[in-house]
C-alpha cells in the first residue's frame, strides 16, 4: 500500500512535468488554429469565382519584429478580403479568387530567404508581399533574383538598390528623410545629432543625412547606434548633452523597443521640445506613438506618406475599415496604408497586363496608379512609387498634426547627395543590362 | 548471430535510415525540401560537436554560434570576392564611403586558404578561448555563461561594423558562381546536398573515433570527475582546450555548409536563442550517442520547419516544451531512451511481452533462454535435498 | 568636476538597475547553485504587473492612487513573480537539484513558454488552460483507483493529461469563436506604462540634471539591497537559508526543512526580480522580450561579483555600470584631449553604445583571467564540486 501511493504521488509528478509543455502547445495550437478559421470564413464572402491565384505573404508573426509587422500583415490581409469581395482579380475574362497564404519570417533574415523559397518553389504564389527590415529585405533579394520571381516590400527604407524582381511601395530618403531634413534645417536650426538603432537603415539613412547637411550647410555634432533592442540609453543622452547644449536639432532613426527607452530618458535628462529641442524621428509611427505613451512624444515630429489624421474621405474611409475589421482601438499608419496599396497596384498590374504570371504582370506594373488613402500613386519605372510628403507633429491624443505637405514627390532610387552613386538611376523600361543602375 | 541481436540491431538502424536516406531522398524530393533536409544535416555537423563537449566531457557551451558563424563567414567572404571583376570592391563597401578592401579579407579571394579557414579559424579560436577559460578550472554553469557572453561580444561586433563586414545584412552567397555555376541553383544545390551528406558521415566516425579509446575515456573521466582525473597526474586542461577546439572546428565546417545552403550569413547566427537551440538538439536526440545530435537536429529542425508554416505562434511553446520534457522525463534523449530499451519498458507497461522477473535480456535472448532452459530442467531432474533426509 | 559627477552618477544610475535586475539572480544562484534563464521573462512579469496596476488606477475608483501605483506595484510584483518563481521551483526546478547545467536548459525552455504565453494569452485561452489543469489533476480522484496502481498507470497517467488537453483545446476554441474572449489581453506589441509625474522630470543638483526616474531606482535598489541582506543575516529563515548553503546535509540532520528553504529562497529571488521588473518600466519598453535585453548583463554581474556574497554583486553592477558608461559616453576624450593618436583611435572605436559593450565583456574575461572565482570569491578550502 505504501508502495502504491508513492507511486501516485511520482506519476503525478511525471504529469506534472508533461503539462507545462503538451498542455500549453495544445491550448494555443487551438488558438490559433481557430483565428485562422475565422480568416477564411471571411474570405469567402466574394461570391463566384473562376479560380484561384495564390499569394504569399511573408512577415515575421513571432519574434521582435512580430510587434511591426502584424499591423502590416493585417492591412494585406484587408486589401485582398476587399478585392475578393468585389470580385477578385479579373483577368482573361475570368474572375479569380486570392488566396493568401501566410509564412513567418520570425524575425530572422535567414528563415526570411528560406520562407520565400518555400512560397515560390512550393507554393507556386504569383507575387509575394513581405518584409519589414533592409535586413529581411535583402536576405530574400537574391531569393527572388536567382528564381526570377518577384517581391512587394512595404516600408520606408534607405534606397540604394533598385532590383528588378523588387517593387518598393514605401518612401525612399528622397521622400521622406531628405524633405524632412530640409524642413528641419530651414524652420529649426543648423546643428543635428544622429541617433540610430545599430543596423543598416539607420546607418545608411544616417549617411546620406550627413552629405545632405554639407551640401545644404547643417552641422553634424555628433552621431551614436544603440545596438537593437538595447534600452540603456544614458550614454547617448549624455553625448546629446554635450554637443547640444542649448538645444538643436535631434533626428531619431531608432527602431523598435529603443525608441521607448530612448523618450522616456530623453524626457526626464530635459532635452523636450519645451527646451529648444526638436526631434525628429523616422521609423516613430501612430503605433508606436501608443506604445511609447504619447506624453513622452507630445512636440516632436515625425515624417510619413500617410498619417491616420488625414483628412480625406479616402483616409478616412481606411481607417474606419481597419478599425472594424480589426478593433476599435487599433490605429492605420504609413506602413499599414502601404502594405494595402501595394496589393490594389499587384491586382491592378495583374489585370493591366490580363494575366497573374510574374514576368508579365511585373512589366505591366510600370504606370499603374491606384488612388490610395494618402491620395494618388503612380508606380515609376525604377519600381518605386510616388508618395505624398508630409510631416507631422505629435498631438496629446498620439496623432499627428499634418503641419507641413509637400505634396507628391517622385522616387529616386540611388542618392543624389552621396558622392558614390550621385547621378546613377534606375529604369527598367529600359532595355540595357545594367537598367537598374547607370549614369543619367 | 550476433548482427541480428537486437543490441546490435537498435544501434545499426539509424544509421541504415541515415545512409538510405542519404541515397533515396536527392531523387524523391522537391528541390525545396532537400534543400531544407541539407541544411538541417550541416546542422547535425555542429550539433556532433556540442554532443563531444557536452555529451562526452560535460562542458555546455552556449557559444557555438561563434564558431558556427565564423566558418560560416569564411565562405561568404570568399564567395563575396571570387565573383568580383579584378580591382572592384563588393557593392556594399560602396554604401558606406570604404575605397579600400580591409586587410584582413585580401586572403580569403584564395579558394586553398578559405578552404582551410572554414575550419582551422574557428578551431583555433575555440582554442583559445577555451585555453584561457579552462587555464582557471572556469567550469559548469560558469563556463556556460562566460561562453553565452562571448557569444554576445561576438553579435555585437559582427552587428556593429558595417564597414568591415557589412553588419546586421551580413554577406550573401546563393547568387556567387563557382564553376560557372550559381551556387542557389537547383544542380549545385544538390551536390553541395551531397557534400554535406559525406561530411556528415566523415564528422561521425571523426568523433566516434575521439570518443573511443583512451582520449574519449579521458573525456568521460573528465566529465565524471575532474578533480580525481587531475590527481591521477592527467591534465584535464589539454583534453578540454583540445576538444572544444575540434567541437569549434565542426562548428565552422557545418555553419559554410549552412551559408551555401541557405544563401546568406549575417550576425542572426550569432544570436543568444540560436546557440542554445543547438544544445536542445542533442539533448532531444541524446547526448552522448552521436548519432542522436545528427538525429536530433534534423528532427527538430524539420518540426520547426513545418509547425512554423501552420502555426507560427505555436513553436515557442513547443520548443520550450521540449526542453522541460527532455530535461526531466527524458534525460538521455530519444536515442539514449532506444538504446536503454524504451521500448522494452514500454512493451512491459501494456503486458506484451509479459514482464519478466528477472533481467529482460535473460529472458528474451533465445540463446540465452535455452541456456536458462538446461539449467532449469536439470534442475528439476535433480531436485535439491536436504541434506541427510531420506530418499 | 562636473564630468566626474556626471559620470559617476550616470555609472551608478545605469548599476543600480543592474544590481537591481541581478539581485534575485545572485540570491538564487549563490545560494542554490541554480542558473535561472527566466529570471528575465519573471522580471517581465513584473513589469506587466506594473501595466495592469497603472490600468487599474487610470480611471474608476482608484484613481486617486494613480500618482503612487507605482508603489503599490512593487508588492504586487513581488507576489505575481514571486508566486510564479514558486510554482517553476514546486514543478521543475525541485526535480533538478544537483543538476546545474540541466537546470540551465529547463528554465530557458520556461522563459520561452512565458514569452510566448503573455503574447498569446487571453480570456479564452486561460480558461482553456484553467479547465485542462483543473482535468489533469482531478481526473485521478474521480477513476477506480486500481486505475492507478497498475504497472500500466503512466500510460494512463500521459492519456489523461492528453484529454485535459484536449477538452483545454476545445473548450478555448469554442470560447474562441467569441470575439472578445478571443482578444489577447497583451499581444505581442508593445505596452505603454507612463510613469506619474513625478517620475517624469528631473532635479538639478550642483549642475548635474538627475532624473527623478533615476533617483527612484537607485532608491529602490538600496531598500532592496537592505532588506535581502537584512533578511538574510538576521531573519530566522534568513540564517536557515545560509545554513543550508554551507552544508546541506548537516541542515538537513539538525532538522531544518531543506525543501521548504529552497522553495522559499526561490520565491524571494524571483520576486526581486518582478521589484526589478517594475523599476525597468520606468526607463525602457513593456514587452515579451523585456527580460531578453537584461538577462546576460545579469549573469556577467553574478560572474563578476562571485558567489554568495550581496557586496560582490553590487561591486560587480557598479562596476560594470560606470565602466559602460565611460566607454560608450567617450568620456575619456574629453578629460584627456591629448592622448596619443593610436589610444583616440582606440578609444573612439570602442565610444558607442553597442562597441563599449563589446569592450565591457572583454574586460569582464580578462579580469576573470586573474580571478577566476570573481571579485569577491567564497572563502576557505572547498572541495571542487
Amino acid at each position: 500500500m505504501q508502495l502504491t501511493r508513492l507511486r501516485q504521488a511520482s506519476l503525478q509528478k511525471v504529469s506534472l512535468r508533461i503539462l507545462g509543455g503538451s498542455l500549453a502547445l495544445a491550448t494555443s495550437i487551438t488558438l490559433a488554429s481557430c483565428g485562422g478559421g475565422a480568416e477564411k470564413a471571411a474570405d469567402g464572402g466574394g461570391g463566384e469565382f473562376d479560380g484561384e491565384v495564390k499569394v504569399g505573404i511573408l512577415h515575421s508573426r513571432s519574434g521582435t519584429m512580430a510587434i511591426s509587422e502584424n499591423t502590416v500583415a493585417e492591412a494585406e490581409l484587408m486589401a485582398i478580403e476587399e478585392i475578393n469581395a468585389a470580385g477578385g482579380v479579373k483577368v482573361d475574362g475570368k474572375k479569380l479568387k486570392i488566396v493568401p497564404i501566410e509564412e513567418d519570417g520570425a524575425s530572422d533574415w535567414p528563415t526570411f530567404a528560406e520562407k520565400a523559397t518555400k512560397l515560390i518553389d512550393q507554393d507556386q504564389v504569383a507575387v509575394v508581399f513581405g518584409g519589414w527590415t533592409s535586413a529581411s529585405r535583402k536576405a530574400m533579394l537574391p531569393v527572388f533574383e536567382a528564381k526570377d520571381h518577384f517581391l512587394f516590400y512595404p516600408i520606408q527604407y534607405e534606397g540604394q538598390e533598385c532590383s528588378k524582381n523588387i517593387f518598393y511601395s514605401g518612401a525612399t530618403p528622397n521622400q521622406q528623410a531628405e524633405p524632412a531634413v530640409s524642413w528641419l534645417l530651414k524652420n529649426k536650426g543648423k546643428d543635428f545629432f544622429l541617433v540610430g538603432s545599430d543596423y543598416v537603415y539607420p546607418r545608411t539613412a544616417n549617411t546620406i543625412i550627413k552629405e545632405q547637411l554639407k551640401a545644404e550647410g547643417g552641422n553634424l555634432v555628433g552621431e551614436d547606434y544603440l545596438p537593437l533592442g538595447n534600452t540603456e540609453v544614458a550614454p547617448i543622452i549624455a553625448k546629446i548633452k554635450q554637443a547640444l547644449p542649448k538645444g538643436g536639432v535631434i533626428v531619431n532613426t531608432l527602431n523598435g523597443d529603443s525608441n521607448v527607452a530612448f523618450f522616456k530618458q530623453m524626457k526626464a535628462a530635459g532635452i523636450t521640445p519645451g527646451n529648444g529641442y526638436a526631434i525628429m524621428s523616422f521609423s516613430v509611427a501612430e503605433e508606436e506613438v501608443a506604445a511609447i505613451g504619447p506624453e513622452y512624444l507630445e512636440g516632436t515630429y515625425a515624417a510619413w506618406n500617410f498619417f491616420q489624421s488625414l483628412d480625406t474621405p479616402a483616409s478616412k474611409k481606411f481607417t474606419a475599415d481597419f478599425k472594424a475589421k480589426y478593433g476599435e482601438k487599433r490605429v492605420t499608419n504609413d506602413p499599414a496604408e502601404s502594405a494595402y496599396n501595394m496589393v490594389y497596384l499587384w491586382a491592378k498590374g495583374a489585370e493591366k497586363a490580363n494575366s497573374v504570371d510574374d514576368n508579365k504582370v511585373r512589366e505591366a506594373l510600370i504606370g499603374v496608379t491606384f488612388d490610395a488613402p494618402q491620395g494618388p500613386i503612380e508606380v515609376q519605372p525604377n519600381h518605386h512609387t510616388t508618395e505624398l510628403v508630409m510631416i507631422g507633429e505629435v498631438q496629446k491624443d498620439g496623432m499627428f498634426k499634418i503641419i507641413e505637405n509637400q505634396g507628391i514627390v517622385k522616387p529616386l532610387a540611388w542618392n543624389q547627395f552621396v558622392p558614390e552613386t550621385k547621378g546613377y538611376t534606375c529604369d527598367w523600361t529600359q532595355d540595357r543590362p545594367d537598367a537598374g543602375k547607370f549614369k543619367m | 548471430m550476433t548482427a541480428s541481436s537486437p543490441s546490435t540491431l537498435r544501434r545499426w538502424l539509424p544509421w541504415v535510415l541515415i545512409v538510405a536516406a542519404g541515397l533515396i531522398l536527392p531523387v524523391l524530393l522537391p528541390p525545396f525540401r532537400l534543400n531544407l533536409l541539407g541544411r538541417f544535416l550541416s546542422l547535425g555537423i555542429v550539433a556532433l560537436g556540442i554532443d563531444l563537449i557536452w555529451g562526452f566531457t560535460g562542458m555546455l557551451s552556449l557559444g557555438q554560434g561563434i564558431f558556427f558563424a565564423l566558418g560560416g563567414y569564411a565562405i561568404g567572404m570568399f564567395l563575396t570576392l571570387d565573383n568580383l571583376e579584378p580591382g572592384k570592391l563588393p557593392e556594399f563597401f560602396d554604401l558606406y564611403g570604404v575605397k579600400e578592401l580591409p586587410g584582413f579579407w585580401q586572403p580569403f579571394s584564395s579558394p586553398v586558404f578559405t578552404f582551410f579557414a572554414i575550419w582551422v579559424i574557428p578551431a583555433v579560436v575555440a582554442g583559445l578561448l577555451g585555453f584561457l577559460v579552462f587555464r582557471n578550472r572556469i567550469k559548469g554553469v560558469y563556463f556556460s555563461i562566460l561562453t553565452q557572453a562571448a557569444l554576445l561580444v561576438f553579435f555585437n561586433f559582427f552587428n556593429g561594423q558595417q564597414k568591415l563586414i557589412n553588419g546586421t545584412n551580413g554577406l550573401k552567397t546563393s547568387t556567387a558562381q563557382i564553376f560557372g555555376e550559381l551556387v542557389g541553383s537547383d544542380l549545385m544545390q544538390r551536390y553541395i546536398f551531397m557534400i554535406t551528406v559525406v561530411l556528415t558521415v566523415a564528422a561521425w566516425f571523426l568523433c566516434r573515433w575521439l570518443t573511443t579509446g583512451r582520449f574519449g575515456d579521458a573525456l568521460i573521466a573528465i566529465r565524471d570527475d575532474e578533480p580525481r582525473m587531475r590527481f591521477t597526474g592527467y591534465n584535464p586542461t589539454t583534453y578540454k582546450t583540445l576538444v572544444f577546439a575540434v567541437a569549434g572546428g565542426l562548428a565552422g565546417i557545418s555553419g559554410a555548409l549552412y551559408t551555401v545552403q541557405s544563401g546568406i550569413i549575417s550576425p542572426q547566427f550569432m544570436a543568444v536563442p540560436f546557440s542554445i537551440e543547438m544544445v536542445i538538439w542533442v539533448a532531444v536526440g541524446g547526448r552522448g550517442t552521436l548519432i542522436g545530435a545528427v538525429l536530433g537536429a534534423v528532427v527538430i529542425n524539420y518540426a520547426k520547419s513545418l509547425v512554423s508554416e501552420q502555426l507560427p505562434e505555436t513553436w515557442l511553446f513547443i520548443q520550450g516544451g521540449l526542453f522541460l520534457l527532455v530535461v526531466t522525463a527524458l534525460p538521455d534523449g530519444l536515442v539514449g531512451w532506444w538504446r536503454l530499451g524504451g521500448v522494452a519498458k514500454l512493451q512491459a507497461m501494456v503486458g506484451w511481452p509479459p514482464r519478466s522477473p528477472t533481467y529482460p535480456a535473460l529472458d528474451l535472448d533465445p540463446a540465452l533462454r535455452s541456456e536458462a532452459g538446461s539449467i532449469d530442467s536439470s534442475a528439476e531432474l535433480e531436485p535439491i535435498r536436504p541434506p541427510g533426509a531420506q530418499p | 568636476m562636473d564630468l566626474l559627477y556626471e559620470t559617476l552618477f550616470n555609472g551608478l544610475a545605469i548599476g543600480s538597475v543592474l544590481v537591481l535586475a541581478a539581485l534575485g539572480l545572485a540570491v538564487v544562484f549563490g545560494l542554490m547553485g541554480v542558473i535561472n534563464m527566466a529570471h528575465g521573462e519573471l522580471m517581465m512579469l513584473g513589469a506587466y504587473t506594473t501595466y495592469v496596476v497603472q490600468n487599474l488606477c487610470k480611471e474608476g475608483p482608484l484613481e486617486a492612487l494613480f500618482p503612487i501605483y507605482i508603489l503599490v506595484a512593487i508588492p504586487l510584483a513581488f507576489l505575481v513573480s514571486g508566486l510564479a518563481g514558486l510554482l517553476l521551483e514546486k514543478t521543475v526546478i525541485r526535480r533538478l537539484y544537483g543538476r546545474p547545467l540541466e537546470t540551465l536548459l529547463a528554465t530557458w525552455g520556461v522563459s520561452l513558454i512565458l514569452q510566448q504565453f503573455v503574447r498569446s494569452v487571453s480570456s479564452a485561452f486561460m480558461v482553456g488552460l484553467v479547465l485542462a489543469v483543473a482535468i489533469g489533476l482531478l481526473l485521478p480522484r474521480f477513476t477506480p483507483r486500481r486505475w492507478w496502481e497498475q504497472r500500466w498507470t503512466p500510460i494512463i497517467g500521459v492519456s489523461s493529461w492528453l484529454v485535459a488537453g484536449l477538452v483545454g483545446i476545445l473548450a478555448a476554441s469554442a470560447l474562441g469563436t467569441n470575439r472578445s474572449m478571443d482578444q489577447p489581453w497583451f499581444s505581442a506589441r508593445n505596452l505603454d506604462v507612463s510613469a506619474p509625474d513625478w517620475l517624469q522630470g528631473a532635479v538639478d543638483v550642483g549642475g548635474v540634471t538627475m532624473p527623478t526616474a533615476r533617483l527612484f531606482i537607485i532608491a529602490l535598489s538600496l531598500v532592496a539591497l537592505l532588506a535581502v541582506n537584512w533578511f538574510l543575516q538576521k531573519s530566522v529563515w534568513g540564517i536557515r537559508i545560509r545554513a543550508v548553503t554551507q552544508n546541506r546535509s548537516m541542515s538537513d540532520c539538525l532538522g531544518i526543512p531543506t525543501q521548504t528553504v529552497d522553495a522559499l529562497t526561490f520565491l524571494v529571488g524571483s520576486g526581486l526580480a518582478g521589484v526589478a521588473g517594475v523599476a525597468v518600466t520606468l526607463l525602457g519598453s513593456v514587452g515579451p522580450n523585456l527580460g531578453g535585453n537584461y538577462i546576460v548583463d545579469c549573469f556577467m554581474v553574478v560572474v563578476l561579483g562571485g558567489v554568495g556574497k550581496l557586496l560582490g554583486t553590487v561591486v560587480a553592477a557598479l562596476s560594470i555600470g560606470v565602466l559602460s558608461y565611460v566607454i560608450g559616453s567617450g568620456s575619456l576624450l574629453l578629460v584627456w584631449p591629448t592622448m596619443p593618436a593610436g589610444m583616440n583611435e582606440v578609444i573612439t572605436f570602442f565610444a558607442t553604445t553597442s562597441m563599449a559593450k563589446v569592450l565591457v565583456f572583454i574586460l569582464i574575461v580578462v579580469f576573470l583571467q586573474f580571478k577566476p572565482a570573481g571579485l569577491f570569491p567564497p572563502k576557505g578550502r572547498m572541495v571542487e564540486a
